[in-house]
């Protein structure tokens, strides 16, 4: 009793804190950097993955900690984007104000929503959130005054208190010329920092430990006095914001919103995601969307070193379907072979070898470890 | 009042298209409890090979060998990759499903790239005439084969005993298995009977007047899915109910797009998905499913 038990849940123990601080210190510095020495092309890649990050984050609360599937992200995403284009360019709204409303539209879309989230569970809801991309479709084919039709609309730029996020003005900093996606960079990292650390926050405190029961019992959960259905909808409106924030910075980045990028497959590549990276934690949703949204760019950019893979409109195996081709067997080889996907692999290997040390150190073994 | 019949004729008989397709849906979900997302690529793959090999060996053998090819992939899938998934919830599985088909259907719409397959069947373009209304040929056949089908294995399903397997599997796995029933091989075939009933869709949902099999087939497919839930996804009555439903929706919107121009273009493709989520929030559990037991 006078000695606590460390539990594996609790990785913040198995790391020391310096350690840890060093880490993030140098992962920020990291990140810093980048725009300092990468081109364009590496940059919009990254910006595509920060925003896919983002977007998977919101997802892996849903269907990770939850355990309600949902192929209706992309929705999420379309409606976070073409809010932002609406806001800010019918309407007048000055951008930041017109991103965080189109966060907040996203969100009451998903409450709209809510009376169905609520109430099914898991793989129904997955079903039933299909509807979502059909009528979304629709929708965003037909009300052309609103969404622009086939060929979409131009996203106006960002602009913070006077700064803005495109090419002109320009801006030289360090000798390194500051276009529209060196500044995003910096907004894309903020961007993500915080959606990952609230995320956390929500993960690890008392609602992170009600949904994760409701995935594992929904009635033991009930039981327990966890209102089950309010916090489904409520993990879904949440889920849904993250989607239209990743919606808002996919936009700013492409800069021309079109209807066919938010369609079924988008919503695929998203459940792609957090399965490769891992269900249910903020790592994993990072690295899942990572591998998955640079993948296809990869393979694209170096298509003509590659075997197998043939440039686009050659008749051969694309780079995009050689992408797909092996996400989706990503998919199932984690499935098969490594559950906890590749965030989990990270803290396995990690916790193996801190065992070892402790146990170099601290040998003979403990008596108490069975 | 010739129009209203002839579009509720083609609704019916696409209805039980697609209810063909939702029973292969509910009867995976019944034997395994696993939300098949594959069945759109079940769908395509049992009509790629018709299209392939029916110039080659005639269409009935061509037939033939699509159903089994698209058991066999049914089969496969489950005896592969979803019998050795060892994780700890259902959901996980059908993310692994929907994994199956970002594989297979990415590999065969390669295949087919651009091009629109015909599939040769004996029926063409001929149209039957019964009184006022003007039906295609294809469409009665497919309410026949459909009807005929659908009747057959509900028999099964109560008086075989694979039937009787599959539903004990589906009230109690455990005690099912307890008393003798193999749940490997009740997944098993549940997985091939799904497929070989996807391959009959495929056909049916490619022949006139659709002009045949390309890469917009399994958006087709995808309206199967409504058709399951609002049925109610374990109960094999809902799926011929949530079929009809759908089938007559579409073709009803789209028949009458004209009047209901307020609605945009295309809205036979969003109409099914209406229909679905009008009935989940009257009855969350689809109009024949269980409802649970427990409520928290």
């Amino acid at each position: 009793m006078s000695e606590p038990t460390p539990t594996a849940a609790t990785p913040t123990r198995d790391t020391p804190r310096p350690l840890r601080a060093a880490l993030c210190i140098a992962v920020l510095a990291g990140a810093v950097a980048v725009p300092f020495y990468l081109e364009g092309f590496w940059l919009q890649a990254g910006l595509f993955a920060m925003s896919a990050a983002i977007g998977a984050i919101g997802i892996n609360l849903l269907t990770g900690a939850t355990g309600q599937l949902s192929l209706g992200h992309a929705f999420f995403l379309a409606v976070g984007a073409y809010s932002y284009v609406f806001l800010s360019s019918d309407l007048g709204l000055p951008t930041p104000l017109a991103a965080v409303a189109a966060v907040i539209v996203a969100g009451m879309s998903g409450g709209l929503f809510s009376p169905i989230a609520g109430r099914l569970k898991g793989a129904y809801l997955g079903i039933a959130t299909l509807a979502l991309i059909f009528v979304g479709q629709h929708i965003l084919f037909n009300a052309e005054p609103v969404t622009g039709g086939f060929n979409g609309r131009p996203v106006p730029p960002m602009e913070l208190f006077g700064f803005v996020f495109a090419d002109t003005p320009e801006l030289v900093v360090l000798n390194v010329p500051f276009g529209s996606l060196e500044r995003l960079w910096f907004l894309g990292i903020a961007l993500l920092a915080g959606a990952a650390v609230f995320a956390r926050g929500v993960l690890r405190g008392r609602p992170g430990l009600a949904m994760n029961t409701i995935r594992d019992h929904e009635i033991a959960a009930g039981v327990m006095g966890v209102p089950v259905a309010r916090y489904r909808a409520g993990v879904f409106v949440l889920s849904s914001m993250y989607g239209g924030l990743a919606g808002v910075l996919v936009a700013l980045v492409f800069q021309q919103v079109v209807p066919d990028y938010f369609g079924m497959l988008l919503s695929l590549d998203y459940l792609a995601m957090i399965v490769i990276g891992g269900l249910g934690s903020v790592a994993g949703a990072v690295v899942g969307a990572a591998f998955v949204s640079l993948l296809p760019q990869l393979l694209t950019r170096y298509s003509d070193a590659l075997p197998l893979v043939a440039e686009p409109g050659s008749g051969g195996v694309s780079p995009a379907e050689t992408a797909r081709i092996l996400y989706g067997a990503a998919v199932v080889a984690v499935v098969l072979f490594l559950p906890g996907g590749l965030a989990g692999l990270a803290t396995r290997l990690g916790r193996v070898r801190l065992k070892e040390l402790r146990w170099a150190k601290s040998a003979p073994a403990p008596a108490s470890r069975r | 009042m010739a129009v209203f019949l002839e579009l509720l004729v083609n609704g019916i008989s696409v209805g039980a298209v697609y209810a063909l397709i939702a029973l292969g849906f509910v009867v995976i979900f019944k034997a395994t409890e696993v939300v098949n997302f594959t069945h759109a690529s079940l769908l395509l793959a049992g009509g790629y090979v018709i299209a392939r090999l029916h110039p080659l060996i005639g269409f009935w053998a061509a037939l033939a060998a699509g159903i089994a090819a698209a058991a066999l992939v049914g089969a496969l899938v489950e005896f592969l990759i979803l019998r050795r998934a060892h994780v700890g919830s259902r959901g996980v599985l059908a993310i692994v499903t929907i994994g199956v088909d970002i594989l297979l259907t990415t590999e065969l719409t390669r295949q087919i790239g651009t091009e629109v397959l015909a599939l040769g069947d004996p029926w063409g373009d001929r149209v039957l005439r019964l009184g006022p209304v003007t039906v295609a040929e294809t469409r009665v056949v497919a309410l026949a084969v459909a009807a005929a089908l659908i009747v057959a294995f509900l028999l099964a399903f109560k008086f075989t005993g694979w039937g009787v397997a599959m539903r004990a599997t589906a009230e109690d796995a455990e005690t099912a298995a307890l008393m003798g029933v193999r749940l490997g091989r009740v997944s098993l075939s549940a997985w091939a009977v799904a497929g070989a009933l996807a391959a009959v869709a495929a056909m049916f949902l490619c022949v006139f007047p659709t002009p045949g099999l390309d890469r917009g087939t399994t958006a087709a497919a995808m309206k199967a899915f409504p058709a399951a839930i609002l049925g109610g996804l374990d109960s094999t009555t809902g799926a011929l109910a949530g079929g009809l439903i759908v089938g007559v929706t579409e073709t009803l919107m789209s028949g009458y797009q004209s009047e209901l121009a307020f609605l945009g273009r295309g809205i036979g493709d969003a109409a099914p998905f209406l229909v679905m989520i009008v009935i989940l929030l009257l009855r969350p559990s689809g109009l024949f499913g269980t409802k649970e037991p427990a409520r928290v």
